[in-house]
């Protein structure tokens, strides 16, 4: 008796309900790791190359290629930092926020960050030009404090110099 | 020729721009240069490192900026000519010399995708030798050679070896742990990408000696010139005959593959890793069984750090003996140890076993890069204790740091000047293990941000004794009901820093002042 008043959501709901994707460039990536055993990281790594995130919409297509659950899916992509649920900014900037860092002027250099952003860590800048993201140690300690720009690995940063590449960051579109 | 390291942190401060500013001067100058881009010294406070052979060895610059580049060039350094740059022979710089390198000494030296180089400098000799021996004879020479876990738990290799080549099933693997987590940490970042040949040769002894056919390197996200770097690498080694079905002709085949994690500092743990291969949430399995019986795709799986596996090939190409007798005690072999943080001369130390803080702070590190004094260490990563001062003299030994509570972990050492807040450090620990947490246990899960909130309520000034009391009850259920190192540990650099830095946090200090100890 009870269930009958719960609302139950339909399946198509729930899919209807998120944003649409690009569903061909989904099973292209699929297609490429088919058969390979433990395959879902390998996966979301090169669905979020290709799409920038990965959209909660194609969760279900997923796991259905993968025979997994979608819970499942779910819980993978939100147990690591690495799997956006949103798209980012143009540019996603990760600043070192660990201890070799820290020794070397990383918290001032991530607050000078925060503030010529208008943003904090995980959050992005309101010209949706930059990501400010944490990271924990980019293996770059012997030149602390560091960072990383679109995957460039930046050391012995200054905030001058931050500020510098933020400035060439936000100018190209 | 002229060397300009590709090294990723050498790449960081401008290497590549400096790279590029030789190559136009030397087009200006109507001058035909060679560019060989090697890997790094690991003599990281002189990057960009140019190095220039000569008759008497390789003569160095640096950090050379690209603007000083045609001045270089004025200065003669094509010929090692002076500039206010030059450092002299790079084999002679004090830091460099006293070192002992079993693992690095291809160094700064190499192209690291260059197999002729590699072997040219002694590489694969180790796996030569290995696939002329029994695979048990092999287990025997490592396990002989007293090599312990470079990755933080400092289990024997041989012993772990053994239980693997003793399991009966129909595949074995050996995964190889590149996620080097540990803030102040990067010797498996420079064997990736400036040795990769060293690790994957080590890979593949691991599974002759064990009877693997298939390895995954794990390597974290942060990464990306080592992924690339161990892709290329294989594939030459494949090309070779060295990977691959029946290796050099011989009835061994293995094969690797490299997976990327994506940012979880827990991946470390061995079977969180092992979770996160196969594809799922990076949680910590109960042990045992242990990985080594049932691990990856439940069968019996060789866990080793890259270090651990890069240490290998010496150990056979120069025997179990040559190895042992570097070090002290239980700690056989060479260390790399990296300097990090505020420290004048930050790079990769690889000694034997013994060698004190003190050493390596003072007269490799040169003190701090603040020209402050030193007020606070932390040595084996983020769960690693915090030393004060009077504890420098401790040498760098496993049991030698267990009686002070600390431990050598993956060799990672950050200096901090009187400038820090440890209770800030503190906290920082507790945050840390509540951002990484599996949350598998609840020790872990709740106990770091309650931990983190009684930091913060005693720094405020809030019932500063009895919230004392309390954090110290707490860090004692996580020390000993955790599931795992993380939230086992994450108390050591806390009460360390409560031990020996009681005033940071308004507590009475409970002792001394250091320098009267
Ligand atoms: C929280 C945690 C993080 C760890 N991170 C790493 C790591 O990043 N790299 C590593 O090699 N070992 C790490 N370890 C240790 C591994 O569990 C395991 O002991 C090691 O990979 C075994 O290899 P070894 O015997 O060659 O050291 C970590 C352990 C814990 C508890
Ligand atoms: S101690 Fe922390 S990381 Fe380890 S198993 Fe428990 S919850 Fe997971
Ligand atoms: S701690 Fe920041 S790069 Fe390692």
């Amino acid at each position: 008796m009870k269930d009958a008043v719960l609302p139950r959501p339909s399946r198509r709901r729930v899919e209807a309900d998120h944003p649409p994707y690009d569903v061909t460039a989904v099973a292209a990536v699929l297609e490429r790791w088919a058969g390979t055993p433990g395959n879902l990281l390998p996966v979301l790594h090169d669905v979020q190359a290709a799409l920038g995130h990965v959209p909660p919409g194609c969760v279900a297509q997923i796991a259905r290629a993968l025979n997994r659950s979608r819970a499942e899916v779910h819980g993978v992509i939100s147990f690591y930092h690495d799997f956006r649920r949103q798209p980012a900014g143009r540019h996603v900037l990760k600043v070192c926020q660990a201890e070799s860092c820290q020794a070397t002027g990383g918290r001032a250099l991530t607050a000078r960050l925060e503030q010529l952003l208008g943003c904090g860590l995980g959050e992005t800048s309101a010209d949706g030009a930059v990501t400010l993201e944490a990271v924990y140690c980019l293996g770059n300690c012997a030149c602390s404090p560091a960072m990383m720009l679109d995957g460039r690995l930046f050391g012995r940063v200054t905030e001058a110099a931050a500020e510098r590449l933020l400035a060439e960051a936000r100018q190209d579109a | 020729m002229v060397c300009v390291p590709r090294d990723s942190t050498a790449l960081s401060v401008g290497a590549d721009a400096v790279a590029a500013a030789i190559a136009a001067e030397a087009v200006r100058r109507g001058l035909p240069v060679e560019i060989k881009r090697t890997s790094s010294r690991g003599l990281f406070w002189l990057e960009p490192l140019v190095e220039v052979p000569t008759a008497a060895g390789a003569v160095g610059y640096g950090p050379v900026e690209p603007e000083e580049v045609p001045g270089l060039f004025e200065a003669g350094f094509l010929q090692g000519g002076r500039h206010s740059r030059s450092l002299g022979p790079v084999a002679q710089i004090p830091f460099l010399a006293r070192q002992e390198r079993l693992i690095f000494g291809r160094a700064g030296v190499t192209d690291p995708q260059s197999l002729a180089e590699y072997q040219a400098h002694g590489g694969l000799a180790g796996l030569r030798r290995a696939l002329s021996m029994a695979p048990a004879a092999v287990v025997d020479e490592v396990h002989a050679s007293g090599l312990r876990g470079r990755g933080g738990a400092a289990f024997p290799t041989g012993i772990k070896w053994r239980t693997v080549a003793g399991a009966q099933a129909p595949c074995k693997y050996v995964a190889v742990n590149a996620d080097e987590g540990d803030s102040g940490t990067y010797s498996d970042r420079m064997v990736m990408e400036g040795d990769p040949f060293l690790l994957l040769e080590g890979m593949a002894i691991a599974a002759y000696a064990t009877g693997a056919s298939h390895g995954y390197i794990y390597v974290r996200s942060e990464y990306p010139h080592a992924v690339a770097a161990l892709e290329a690498a294989l594939a030459t080694l494949r090309a070779a005959g060295w990977y691959g079905a029946r290796v050099q002709g011989s009835d061994f085949s293995f094969d690797a593959e490299v997976r990327v994690g994506a940012g979880a500092y827990i991946c470390g743990e061995e079977t969180a890793m092992i979770e996160s291969i196969e594809g799922k949430r990076g949680m910590i399995r109960y042990k045992p069984p242990l990985p080594a019986l049932k691990g990856l795709f439940g069968m019996p799986t060789v866990v080793n750090n890259v270090v651990s596996l890069a240490s290998v090939p010496a150990i056979l190409d120069r025997g179990a003996q040559f190895y042992a007798d570097y070090g002290m005690g239980r700690s056989r072999g060479t260390l790399p140890i990296q300097l990090a943080g505020n420290v004048k001369r930050a790079g990769l130390v690889e000694k034997a076993f013994g060698v004190t803080l003190r050493e390596l702070i003072e007269d490799f590190g040169g003190g701090t890069r603040s020209g402050r004094p030193v007020r606070a260490v932390q040595v084996g990563g983020p769960l690693g204790a915090y030393f004060d001062a009077s504890l420098l003299d401790l040498p760098l030994d496993y049991e030698a740091l267990a009686q002070h509570k600390g431990m050598a972990g993956h060799g990672g050492i950050v200096v901090f000047d009187d400038t820090v807040d440890m209770a800030e450090q503190a906290r920082y620990a507790m945050a840390f293990c509540a951002i990484e947490s599996c949350g598998k246990c609840t020790p872990c899960r709740v106990g770091s941000t309650r931990g983190r909130e009684l930091i913060e309520r005693i720094v405020r000034g809030e019932r500063p004794r009895e919230n004392h009391a309390q954090l110290l009850k707490l860090c004692d259920v996580m020390e000993n009901a955790s599931l795992c190192a993380l939230g086992g540990m994450a108390p050591w650099p806390v009460l360390s820093a409560l031990k020996y830095f009681p005033e940071d946090f308004g507590l009475p200090s409970e002792r001394q002042p250091a320098h009267v100890v």
